[in-house]
Order: C-alpha cells, then sequence, then structure tokens
C-alpha cells in the first residue's frame, strides 16, 4: 500500500493515520483508527449511518476521503459522551427506546447533536427535516423523533 | 377421525380433501398418512404441519390427538 | 420435561413495564458489533464477481491470471463447490455460486479472497467469464405464458395431478378454502372483481450482510455473522461445506436489521470456503449494491380479487388468484398468500389459489409476515369497493363479516380466541376516526393477518455467586428480546429486573434454536425462560431446604427469597436468592436452570389500521398525515418494543406503499440498486405514528404472548389505497402508488 501519512483530531485526541489516496474517511476510521461505531450502510451518502463532523459540520464520512481530513478535527459518536455521563441524547434514546437494531443510532446521534448543536428549540418538522438524510428500517422514526425533542429539552434546562 | 387435506397436499393424495385415519399422536398420523400416500414424501421433507383443533403444530410427534379433534394436514410456513 | 404451557391469568410485577433495554448502552456509545465490526489478525477481504446478465450459460470461467496476482490468496468458482447434500440443498449452494448458469443478474459467479480491498477489487477484473446470453424474463405474468424462457429445466409444477412431463416456470400450485364459490357468487347482490399488480421490495436493512470467516486445516471453524439465525446459518454452512456441525462455532453479531432477509445464508459459505482454501480469517462485507441485486426481495406480484356480497352486507363468496414472482429458485410465497388472504374473514363460500413462479430475478426471502401484505392490499382494496357498492361504512363491513372464535380460517383450521373483531371495533371507536381532515385528504383503513410461530428453542439460567442471574439465549435479539427475557425471568424468580442479564448465546454454547423469524422470538423464548426459571426456581428449594436442613416440601418461593412455611419451621428468616447462592458451593455446586421445547401453539395475530393521507392533485405527490395501528399482543412484555414493531412495520408498509419496487430494463438488469433510487421513508416523510396494543391472551402459552413482530406491515399498503381514493377519487391498484402512477389516474379519472 503507497500511503499518505494523516494528521488530525479524533474526539479531542491527535491521531496519526496513514491511508492510500483512494481510501473514504469511513474505511480509514475504521480500519485504521478502530472507531467502528462508524457505520457503512450504503457507501453512497444516501443512509447517513456513517455520520460524523469534520471542523463541526455533519458529514457522511463516506464521501470524504481519508487524506481530506488532514489537519481537521473529526468527532464520532464515540466522543459524543465524556467523563462518565452520557450525553442528553444518548440518554433520552435509550429512555425512549428509539433504538431497536441499533445500526443507525451512531448516525442519528451524531446528526441529532449537530442540529441541536445549531438549534436548541427545534421543532418536530425541523427535527424530523434535520434527520432526513438518516435512514432507520426498524422505528418508523417516531420514538426517535420524541427522543430528541426530550434530549433538546433536558438540554435547554441544564443551560 | 377426519384428517383434511389442504393446498398442495390434496394433489399428493389424488386430488381429494380428506382422508379418515385412526392415529393416537402427530408421528402415528404422519407415518399412516405416508403409508397411504406415497407421494406425501416431498411435503414431508419441506415440512408439514399439523393443526390439532384450531393449533399449529410443526414438529411435535409426541402431541396428542383427541379423537374427536379437527385436524388439518398444512404446508410448513415461513415467516420473516 | 412436558410442562403446562397454557395461559394462566396473574397479575404481572415487572412484565409490562418500560425498562431500559440491556443492550442500549453499546449501541448508544458505539461499542456494539455489527457484522463488520469484527476483525482478525492476518484476515483477508473476500469480494464477488457477479453476473452483469439475467439469464446466461456460463461456458467459461479463467482465473488463473487472479490467482498469479501478487496478494491474492484464494478464489473460489462453483468448480471449488461440490454439491455435497445430495441435491437437498443444491438450490442454497447454487445461490450462493452459479453453477452452469447465471439466473439472475447481481448472481455471483466468482469470489476472491486478498490481502486487502485494492487487490482484491483488481484481482475480479482480471477475472475472466465467457457467458452464451440466453433469453430471460422478470415479469411474473410474462414467466407464467407458454414460450416464456425457462428458468430451470429442473422444476415441475408441484400441487397438481397428474404430475407434469415438461419443465415449467410455474413451481407450485396451492389451492385452499371450503364451501361452494359458485353457488356464493349466485347468492350475491354486488360483485366485484379487480385485477392488483405490487412491485418487488427489498426488506431494506440498513446493515449489509457481513462476516467473518475462520476455518483451520483440522475442519474447525469459526463463523462470525450478522443473521437472524446463527443456528440454521451453522446447519446450512456446516452442510454445503461437508464439515462436522459441532465444529463450526457461529456467534451472532448485533443485527442491524434483518426482517427476514437475515434467515438464509447468502456469502458466508463462501466466506468459509475461502477461508479454508486460504488458511486465513476471510471478511466478507457486501456493499447496497450487492445486497439490493442479490439478497432479499420478497415477490413482486399479480393477482384477481372478487368478491360477492348481499346488499346487508354478508359476503357470500371470496375468490383470489394469486401469482407470486420468486425469483430464479423455487419457493412458497403464493402459498402463504394464499393462505392469508382471506384469513381476517367468516366466509362460507371461500377460494383461494396461488402460483409461485421463477422468474430471472433475485432468490427472493421472507419479508415480514411474507406474502401477506401483497394478498391483503387486493383484498382489503376489494372490501372498500364491495362496502361503497352496497353503500355500506367500510370499518362497518368488516365487523360484519369479521372471524371470530369458532370461525373456520379460509386456510382450514377453526379459530379459537382471535383480535380481529376487538381490533375493528377498536379502529371504529378511535379517535382518529372523528379526526377532521382537510382539503386533498383523504381517510383509509384495512385490516391484516399472519399466523406467527414456535419452534424449536432453548433458554439456560446461570445463577451467580451474588444472585444475580445470566439468561443465555439461542433467538438472536432483532428487537428488544434481551429486554423481555430478562423481564420474564425477573417476574418468575420474583427479583428485579436489574438483576438479570441476558446475552445471545453462540452456537457451541447453547442447544439449537431456530431462527428468529414468524414473530417467535418473544413466543418461544418466553416459553423457554419461564420453564428454565421455574426449572432454577425448584433448585434454589432444594438448596434452601438443605440449608435449613427442613424437607424441600417445607420451602416456597415467593417475592425473589425462599421461605420455610408451617408451624414446624415457620419461624426461620427467609432467604434470598443472594443467600442461597452465596452457599452453592456447599449445596451441590452451581445453581441453573434450563428448558428445551418445541414451542408450538402460537396464536395467530390480526391488525386494523387507519391512514389520513394528503394528495397533490397536481403532481401526485403524496404525505400521510396521519397513521394508526392498533393490533392484538396476546402480552406485551415490553410495551415500548411492542409499539417500536407496530411503528416499523407500519412504516416499512408505507413505504411499500408509496415508494418502494425494484425497477428492472429490458435487460433484465437492476436499475435502482441504492437507497438513493430505492427510496425508503425517511423521518421527514413520515407523522408519529399512533399504536394501540390490544390484549387478548393466546391459550397456549403461560403469559398469553401471541407474538408481534410481523402483522403490522400486512394493512398498509391497503390502507394507503382505500385513503387514497378517498382523498384523489382515484382506486390504485398497483403498487407503489408513486406519484407518476398517481398522477396518470387522476388524469385519466378527468379524461
Amino acid at each position: 500500500m503507497s500511503g499518505v501519512l494523516v494528521d488530525t483530531t479524533v474526539n479531542g485526541d491527535p491521531v496519526q493515520f496513514a491511508c492510500p489516496t483512494d481510501e473514504v474517511l469511513l474505511d480509514s476510521l475504521r480500519d485504521r483508527v478502530g472507531l467502528t461505531g462508524v457505520k457503512e450502510g450504503c457507501g453512497t451518502g444516501d443512509c447517513g449511518s456513517c455520520s460524523i463532523t469534520l471542523d463541526g459540520q455533519l458529514v457522511c464520512s463516506c464521501l470524504v476521503l481519508g487524506v481530506e481530513a488532514n489537519g481537521r478535527k473529526i468527532d464520532t459518536v464515540e466522543g459524543l459522551s465524556d467523563d462518565n455521563t452520557l450525553h442528553p441524547l444518548q440518554e433520552q434514546f435509550i429512555e425512549h427506546a428509539a433504538l431497536q437494531c441499533g445500526i443507525c443510532t451512531p448516525g442519528f446521534l451524531v446528526a441529532a447533536k449537530a442540529l441541536l448543536d445549531d438549534n436548541a428549540s427545534p421543532s418536530e418538522e425541523e427535527i424530523r427535516y434535520a434527520l432526513a438524510g438518516n435512514l432507520c428500517r426498524c422505528t418508523g422514526y417516531d420514538k426517535i423523533v420524541r427522543a430528541v425533542q426530550a434530549a433538546a429539552k433536558q438540554m435547554r434546562k441544564k443551560k | 377421525m377426519k384428517v383434511s387435506l389442504t393446498g398442495s397436499l390434496r394433489s399428493a393424495a389424488g386430488g381429494i380433501d380428506s382422508i379418515d385415519i385412526v392415529a393416537e399422536d402427530i408421528r402415528e398420523l404422519l407415518t399412516k398418512v405416508l403409508e397411504r400416500y406415497p407421494r406425501m414424501e416431498e411435503h414431508m421433507d419441506t415440512g408439514i404441519a399439523v393443526s390439532i383443533n384450531g393449533e399449529i403444530y410443526r414438529d411435535n410427534w409426541r402431541k396428542k390427538i383427541p379423537q374427536d379433534a379437527e385436524v388439518f394436514l398444512l404446508p410448513r410456513l415461513q415467516g420473516g | 420435561m412436558a410442562h403446562d404451557t397454557s395461559f394462566t391469568n396473574q397479575n404481572f410485577k415487572v412484565v409490562g413495564t418500560r425498562v431500559n433495554r440491556p443492550d442500549g448502552m453499546d449501541k448508544v456509545t458505539g461499542r456494539a458489533k455489527y457484522g463488520a465490526d469484527l476483525s482478525a489478525p492476518g484476515q483477508l477481504v473476500g469480494l464477488f464477481l457477479r453476473s452483469p446478465h439475467a439469464h446466461a450459460r456460463i461456458t467459461k470461467i479463467d482465473t488463473s491470471r487472479a490467482e498469479k496476482l501478487s496478494g491474492v490468496k484464494a478464489v473460489i468458482t462453483s468448480a471449488d463447490l461440490p454439491d455435497l447434500t445430495n441435491g437437498a440443498q443444491l438450490d442454497v449452494l447454487e445461490n450462493c455460486m452459479a453453477r452452469d448458469r447465471a439466473l439472475y443478474d447481481g448472481h455471483a459467479v466468482a469470489a476472491v479472497a486478498a490481502i486487502d480491498q485494492q487487490t482484491a477489487k483488481k484481482a475480479l477484473k482480471l477475472i475472466k467469464v465467457s457467458y452464451e446470453i440466453l433469453p430471460h424474463v422478470t415479469d411474473v405474468d410474462e414467466a407464467m405464458k407458454p414460450g416464456a424462457p425457462i428458468i430451470k429445466d429442473n422444476i415441475f409444477t408441484s400441487g397438481v395431478d397428474p404430475k407434469p412431463k415438461k419443465p415449467s416456470n410455474i413451481s407450485k400450485v396451492s389451492e385452499f378454502g371450503h364451501g361452494d364459490i359458485d353457488a356464493g357468487f349466485k347468492a350475491a347482490d354486488v360483485i366485484i372483481e379487480k385485477s392488483y399488480k405490487t412491485e418487488q421490495t427489498h426488506q431494506g436493512y440498513i446493515e449489509p450482510h457481513a462476516c467473518l470467516a475462520t476455518v483451520g486445516p483440522d475442519g474447525s471453524g469459526e463463523l462470525w455473522v450478522t443473521t437472524q439465525g446463527h443456528y440454521t446459518y451453522r446447519t446450512a454452512c456446516a452442510a454445503l461445506l461437508g464439515m462436522d456441525i459441532a465444529k463450526l462455532k457461529v456467534t451472532s453479531s448485533e443485527i442491524g436489521g434483518g426482517f427476514g432477509g437475515k434467515t438464509h445464508v447468502w456469502v458466508e459459505p463462501i466466506a468459509l470456503a475461502l477461508s479454508r482454501k486460504a488458511n486465513r480469517p476471510v471478511k466478507i462485507v457486501m456493499t447496497r449494491d450487492e445486497v439490493f441485486r442479490a439478497t432479499g426481495p420478497t415477490c413482486s406480484t399479480s393477482m384477481d380479487i372478487k368478491i360477492g356480497a348481499r346488499k346487508d352486507g354478508t359476503i357470500t363468496a371470496a375468490s383470489s388468484v394469486l401469482r407470486y414472482q420468486n425469483g430464479a429458485f423455487p419457493a412458497t410465497w403464493a402459498m402463504l398468500g394464499a393462505m392469508t388472504s382471506w384469513a381476517c374473514y367468516d366466509l362460507k363460500n371461500v377460494h383461494s389459489i396461488g402460483y409461485d413462479v421463477l422468474c430471472n430475478r433475485p432468490k427472493t426471502a421472507a419479508y415480514r409476515a411474507p406474502s401477506a401484505p401483497m394478498a391483503a392490499f387486493g383484498v382489503e382494496s376489494t372490501m372498500d369497493l364491495v362496502a361503497a357498492e352496497i353503500g355500506m361504512n367500510p370499518v362497518e363491513f368488516r365487523i360484519k363479516n369479521a372471524a371470530k372464535e369458532g370461525t373456520r380460517a379460509s386456510y382450514g383450521p377453526t379459530y379459537g380466541p382471535i383480535g380481529i373483531g376487538p381490533t375493528l371495533e377498536a379502529a371504529k371507536n378511535h379517535p382518529h376516526m372523528k379526526a377532521k381532515l382537510g382539503k386533498n385528504q383523504g381517510r383509509g383503513m384495512a385490516c391484516g393477518f399472519w399466523f406467527n410461530f414456535g419452534g424449536q428453542t432453548c433458554v439456560d439460567l446461570n445463577i451467580g455467586s451474588d444472585g444475580t442471574v445470566n439468561l443465555a439465549l439461542g433467538t438472536v435479539d432483532v428487537g428488544g428480546a434481551r429486554a423481555s427475557m430478562s423481564l420474564i425471568a425477573a417476574e418468575e424468580l420474583g427479583i428485579p429486573y436489574e438483576q438479570v442479564k441476558a446475552n445471545v448465546a453462540d452456537t457451541s454454547s447453547l442447544g439449537h434454536n431456530d431462527t428468529t423469524e414468524g414473530s417467535r422470538g418473544t413466543f418461544s423464548s418466553g416459553m423457554a425462560t419461564i420453564f428454565a426459571a421455574r426449572d432454577a426456581i425448584e433448585e434454589l428449594r432444594k438448596r434452601a431446604a438443605m440449608m435449613w436442613d427442613i424437607p424441600v416440601e417445607a420451602v416456597e418461593w415467593a417475592e425473589g427469597e425462599a421461605s420455610a412455611v408451617g408451624s414446624e419451621h415457620g419461624n426461620l428468616p427467609a432467604l434470598s436468592l443472594a443467600d442461597i447462592a452465596k452457599r452453592a458451593a456447599s449445596t451441590g455446586g452451581p445453581i441453573a436452570g434450563h428448558n428445551e421445547v418445541v414451542a408450538d401453539g402460537a396464536g395467530v395475530s390480526f391488525a386494523s389500521h387507519i391512514c389520513d393521507i394528503e394528495v397533490d392533485p397536481e403532481t401526485g405527490g403524496t404525505k400521510v398525515i396521519r397513521y394508526t395501528v392498533i393490533q392484538d399482543a396476546g402480552k406485551a412484555i415490553h410495551p415500548d418494543y411492542v409499539e417500536g414493531q407496530f411503528q416499523g412495520g407500519a412504516a416499512q408498509g408505507i413505504g411499500w406503499a408509496l415508494n418502494e419496487e425494484y425497477i428492472y430494463g429490458d435487460d433484465g438488469r437492476l436499475q435502482n440498486s441504492g437507497f438513493l433510487d430505492y427510496r425508503i421513508p425517511v423521518c421527514s416523510d413520515l407523522p408519529f405514528i399512533d399504536t394501540e396494543i390490544l390484549e387478548i391472551p393466546n391459550p397456549n402459552h403461560p403469559y398469553g404472548i401471541r407474538g408481534v413482530g410481523e402483522t403490522s406491515i400486512v394493512p398498509p399498503l391497503a390502507a394507503i389505497g382505500n385513503a387514497l381514493s378517498n382523498a384523489a377519487g382515484v382506486r390504485m391498484d398497483h403498487t407503489p402508488m408513486s406519484p407518476p402512477r398517481i398522477l396518470k389516474a387522476i388524469e385519466e379519472a378527468n379524461g
């Protein structure tokens, strides 16, 4: 393998990896950094299971090359909770039974966090459109939307 | 005891929709059906279910069959 | 040991509460390990070469250049896979790897294992396959015509007498029914007859098939895999590869959705074969394109439905002719459609006939209540047409004809206590039915049925020295089973839910369990868990008796502790589970309970759905604005996950009704093998989905459980079609009811 050295910050920690120039960031994160919480559902940017934020911007990591992450800040589901506590979104997803198989859950959590970082009081419709890039086949989205609403409320109270 | 046949089991019995058989349990029933209608074999292989008084049994040879029971031979089901 | 499985009406303490699921923490933190998430040292990447042709004779495969490529460790074609099953599982093997013919676009023809993805991709390009293209057919009605290309020379129609001598694409004919339909239709005041079509859909699990296979030169192997049934996968792989069942350990990963699509093997036997040839672990992860082209889908169908009724609303006769496209391998989906089509109703004269038909499309798999949604689309749409014709409210019309205890089911047997009547009454009285509708909006409803079943199951319950409890389950957890089983174990033992931890055991740690399908998980593992816990309680009583030096008959188990009863011993302080467990080493060793059972007597399940839809008459676009699911669960062990099944099934049905379809070109190639063009419902497409759980106990389960996973996908197609008809004044007879089809229907109606 002829690789390029990539210098990044992943979930707050400095991380280096080498990858071929045609490798997508999704594969780099899963196979080289070991973050298998980032899931592949389609590889074409349609399912949102591989959602991460790159310098705070929500992206599908299957549509970004590994080398593009050089010098940038990556956040994944693995970095969502710090210390010993879960992020309110994680808590409310469990509390509201907003997951069944759970394969889409990391992507939903990352996308929902990006939404709440931007908009602390989203309406139901805003939540539904913000999460429209994430596919879930188990839940019909009902309990996911309710969990995001509850997390938003919990986070507003904290502030 | 009257045993009703459904689906493609009818054609395996030569096109009739019920047979008279005396059997104490599912195993005896299936053995006797096969003795009488060897073409049932292909269905036995892929699976057959027995309905006794409305409850469907798939595997249980030892299940007793009351003599006044309503008995159906059904094709085995698949689910998702 | 035979246990009494009869329903006993008991009061529950923890069953029915909404506790947090034990796998929740791992799933929200990204720690949960799915099919693609495990790696082994030295693992190879496995990739497939697939046929680009719908139907072709494979005249030659030259793998020599691929084999010589540096980094390639194994190449496999059908030549490496002799049939070891004496024909019994040849279809399964042939679907995993084409033999003399490629039978559909995407059919695997070769596989490679190489040191990395890039090398494996290069190797695929070096494999040269010579095809002789054959005529193909992908439409079910075309495939039934005389002169259609024959898909398989060895298929002769079964279910007809005498046995035919010529091969046919119709693999099976299945008839059900009773009474005299000719007389029934003669007695009718109104007869409606209509034909319908439904296009092929995919289960659409978000996790592609994935596995990690390791086989050593000693013939033992391990398989880590996403599956609904790891024991079934083990049995199939062992048979196809000539391995001993006991020497193949299969571990079910977390499963990222299955819905029936992960009940059969696809790439797994090939992964094991590659590993055996290379003597290295091999990981295979399918792409989404491969998942669409070569796994899953359910049938496309074509059907004729006929209902006759008197003016007072009594149905006098009903008949259905169902043609189900099964893909390139014979299956029995039309048979299931024929069995389920009229199951909701009490009919004196009924007949259904199913034709299972081969086409040049992927081998079909079960999809949630397989075959029932399509038949229900035809039947329930026609029910509304009849109700309109005789001027009766469609809910009242269904209530009048609903099956009940003592009704002879259209598929044969007589029903015990069932829930179709109660779900209809609940629908009639639901506030949703009275809500106001706006402009271009319409309301529809429909009913659905599914059998549910049980099967082989076993559960181990092990008590730790601190009194905490491990449950080893063999049914894969697809929808919250670990939570539900923990609730049941806690209920039986009389301990808090938190004291129980359930795990799905691998195939070498627990006896055989049938696949999690047919809504059987909670029904059958629930039964085995109850009896495993009761088995453990017997042991706990013995140990307590020993600790007290009193006869076991004087020990009772209640509220999570042993009490000595009777005037002689009544003053002894109670012993908790932890007290007894602590002394296990001295009283006979580890304390466990277990149960092996063939869970029979699953209760049939019914649902009624109500749907409001808005149609844009300019574009044919639709929006579901309100949706309600009412279903009989028997007993809801964990209501959150019962609701989750109701909502998820409804959403899948809505997608099927409105958007989803396999689109084949004239060349027989699938044109939309990705989530962009095969559009499943997204969050902004749907409203909140209301649910109402009815609990009509199944008499054959101690807790009354029926099974809840599948029925919810049955009514939506027709519920939406009926709502659309009321919103836009057009009757849709073809799913998906996509904007172009709706617009065309509106334009035709307007002349």
